[in-house]
């Protein structure tokens, strides 16, 4: 029977890792996630799983590594200074092309910044982030039952794709509590794992490596990561459509921004402006042919975001040009107003009809 | 503990990249060998680190992951975790163990992982071409130490074993020499005893091999060995520092 409960959104994560079958959890103390380490502590030792407080994000995500060179499932979060510590072990994920989960549950920056909600890591999390041309798949939820979905659903892509997964979200949505319906089904299955390092019986030593030093060995190596992003890029992206079909306004926000942009909407509508919205779940790969979709009949598109204009890029990349796109965004742990996004929803209102 | 002298099943039958007279390539063989001895092969998972000996998943014929630099005893601890009927052990450098990896070597020590750690100490940074390492003797002469390391700046060199050995949980901390054949034979049996403290589920073992790398020793291959043996060896103790638990005094 599916469970109603009422939780924070660093809980469901954690209850979803657990009902995904993830064996493993690996943290460090850092604001504004640490309820996840916390319900990880006493609810992975009761389900026999191994739960470790590092001694710093960096053993953490190494961690990760070792257990998912295993062939078991780990995941790990933090908050930003502590995932942008992580960015070599996800680089080293991506290179030997192992699975693994990571969290980041954004705060403020740059530097020790604050433990405000923020989304101003995104060029971190969906342009590489790390060294070398990788990507990892990155899920964007926006709501506490969405925290839980999208936490099980990252172990299935993690291991579908032999590839590092990141949850993106902020400190609103991890401290904020709202009632979800846990997950009861089995968790995603799990291909089988003849790679993995767990001891050569019955067949020949595996050995797990991201470096290739004979003269085109690298590569190769990469030509086959950019194949599977292709793939991924293909199969799985993902993003939610409202009131898109007759928008004069396109709305692009993810995330805590789509909440509030959700929320000026609809104002909007009842005002009997013509507005909708996209928002992407998945950020990489990105819902590029959705806006621009979207974004055909639009007299412009106003992106909301809590950063100075990330995504930003990626949905100008989306409508290149043929739109006029408009960002409202705040900084440094401020959160946009519905107010604001109105007053902006609006002018863009008003725009002259091209063509 | 029996052992033939011919290839052990452990290794694999191929040429090392080693530089002629390298300690890497005798300690891969021990510890084939111990491998063997205690009948572990098909169980048995290396983690290599970042350093010369970062291709030993090409030389053992058992299941051998890499690690990023200094993050050996982690991949390690997350292996053993979720397979603790494994044998796991990290081989690390002294710049992946000592320096970049510091934190994580005293934790994994601290938490008394039930894996073994191998450190190879050849008091430099043999990959990136003989920098000075955290265990380079006062005023020995490397790439980033052209005039000798002088401990006013660069701190004199770190004893890993002595600074494990103020922690509780460990099971067994030795440090030995390639310095010959008769120290060659003490290297087997440290890892030995090491090893098989794991198989019996005792906890953690961090056995130090005092090591010859004649490149950036600067030396020829048999002075190397006297290096090792003579002035590293007399900055470093060669003795067992903690035997089934009980710290063992000099
Ligand atoms: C993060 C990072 N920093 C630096 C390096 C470059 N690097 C490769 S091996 C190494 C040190 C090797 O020395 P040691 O650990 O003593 O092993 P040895 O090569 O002597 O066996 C360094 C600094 C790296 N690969 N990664």
């Amino acid at each position: 029977m599916a469970k109603r409960v009422l939780m924070n959104g660093n809980d469901a994560i954690g209850e979803g890792a657990i009902r995904a079958g993830c064996d493993a959890y690996y943290g460090y103390p850092i604001t504004p996630q640490n309820e996840l380490t916390a319900y990880m502590a006493t609810h992975m030792p009761e389900h026999r799983r191994i739960f470790i407080q590092a001694e710093s994000e960096i053993a953490a995500i190494n961690m990760v590594f070792g257990t998912v060179a295993a062939g078991k499932r780990a995941m790990t979060s933090s908050s930003s200074p502590g995932i942008s510590l992580k960015q070599e072990g996800i680089s080293f994920l991506a290179g030997a092309e192992l699975p693994g989960v990571i969290v980041n549950v954004q705060r403020g920056g740059p530097g020790l910044g604050n433990i405000a909600p923020s989304q101003a890591d995104y060029f971190q999390a969906t342009k590489g982030g790390g060294h070398g041309d990788y990507h990892q798949i990155v899920l964007a939820p926006n709501s506490v039952q969405e925290m839980h979905d999208l936490t099980i659903k990252a172990f299935g892509l993690a291991e579908k794709y032999r590839n590092p997964v990141m949850i993106l979200t902020d400190g609103r949505l991890g401290q904020m509590m709202e009632p979800l319906t846990l997950y009861t089904g089995r968790p995603p299955v799990m291909p089988p794992k003849d790679w993995a390092v767990n001891g050569a019986r019955n067949r020949s030593p595996n050995f797990i490596r991201s470096l290739y030093l004979v003269e085109g060995e690298l590569e190769a190596l990469n030509i086959k990561l950019q194949k599977k992003y292709a793939r991924i890029r293909k199969d799985e992206i993902l993003w939610e459509d409202r009131l898109t079909r007759d928008c004069d306004v396109l709305l692009v926000a993810y995330g805590t921004s789509a909440r509030i942009a959700k929320g000026a909407l609809t104002v909007a509508r009842e005002a009997g402006i013509r507005a909708g919205l996209i928002r992407p779940i998945t950020l990489w790969p990105f819902p590029h042919t959705a806006i621009a979709k979207a974004a055909e009949r639009a007299k412009g598109i106003l992106v909301v975001e809590m950063s100075s204009g990330q995504m930003l890029e990626d949905v100008k990349m989306s409508v290149n040009g043929q739109v006029p796109v408009f960002f409202e965004g705040r900084m440094g742990g401020g959160v946009p107003l519905t107010s604001t996004i109105l007053k902006r929803i609006k002018t863009i209102a008003r725009i002259k009809k091209r063509r | 503990m029996d052992f033939t002298y011919k290839k052990p099943e452990a290794l694999t039958d191929v040429r090392t990249h080693y530089c002629p007279g390298c300690g890497h390539g005798i300690a891969h063989t021990l510890i084939a060998e111990v491998v063997d001895a205690l009948k572990i092969r098909k169980r048995t998972i290396g983690v290599a680190p970042v350093g010369c000996s970062v291709l030993a998943y090409f030389y053992m014929n058992f299941d051998v992951t890499e690690a990023a630099h200094g993050r050996t005893p982690s991949v390690a601890t997350g292996i053993k975790r979720v397979l603790p009927d494994r044998i796991v052990f990290s081989y690390q450098g002294d710049g992946d163990l000592a320096a970049i990896g510091t934190a994580e070597t005293i934790h994994t020590a601290n938490r008394g992982e039930n894996i073994t750690v191998v450190f190879m100490n050849n008091a430099v940074y043999g990959m990136t071409g003989g920098q000075m390492a955290p265990t380079s003797l006062i005023g020995q002469k490397t790439a980033t130490s052209p005039n000798g390391r002088d401990p006013e700046t660069m701190g004199p060199p770190i004893r890993m074993c002595e600074l494990l050995n103020t922690l509780d949980r460990p099971y067994h901390i030795e440090r030995v020499a390639i310095d010959g054949p008769d120290g060659v034979r003490k290297v087997r049996k440290a890892l030995f005893t090491a090893f098989k403290a794991q198989v019996e589920g005792k906890g953690y073992s961090f056995i130090e091999v005092l090591s010859p790398c004649p490149v950036y020793q600067r030396l020829s291959p048999v002075d190397a060995l006297r290096f090792v043996g003579k002035e590293m060896a007399a900055y470093f103790p060669v003795r067992v520092f903690r035997k089934e638990g009980t710290i063992i005094n000099a």
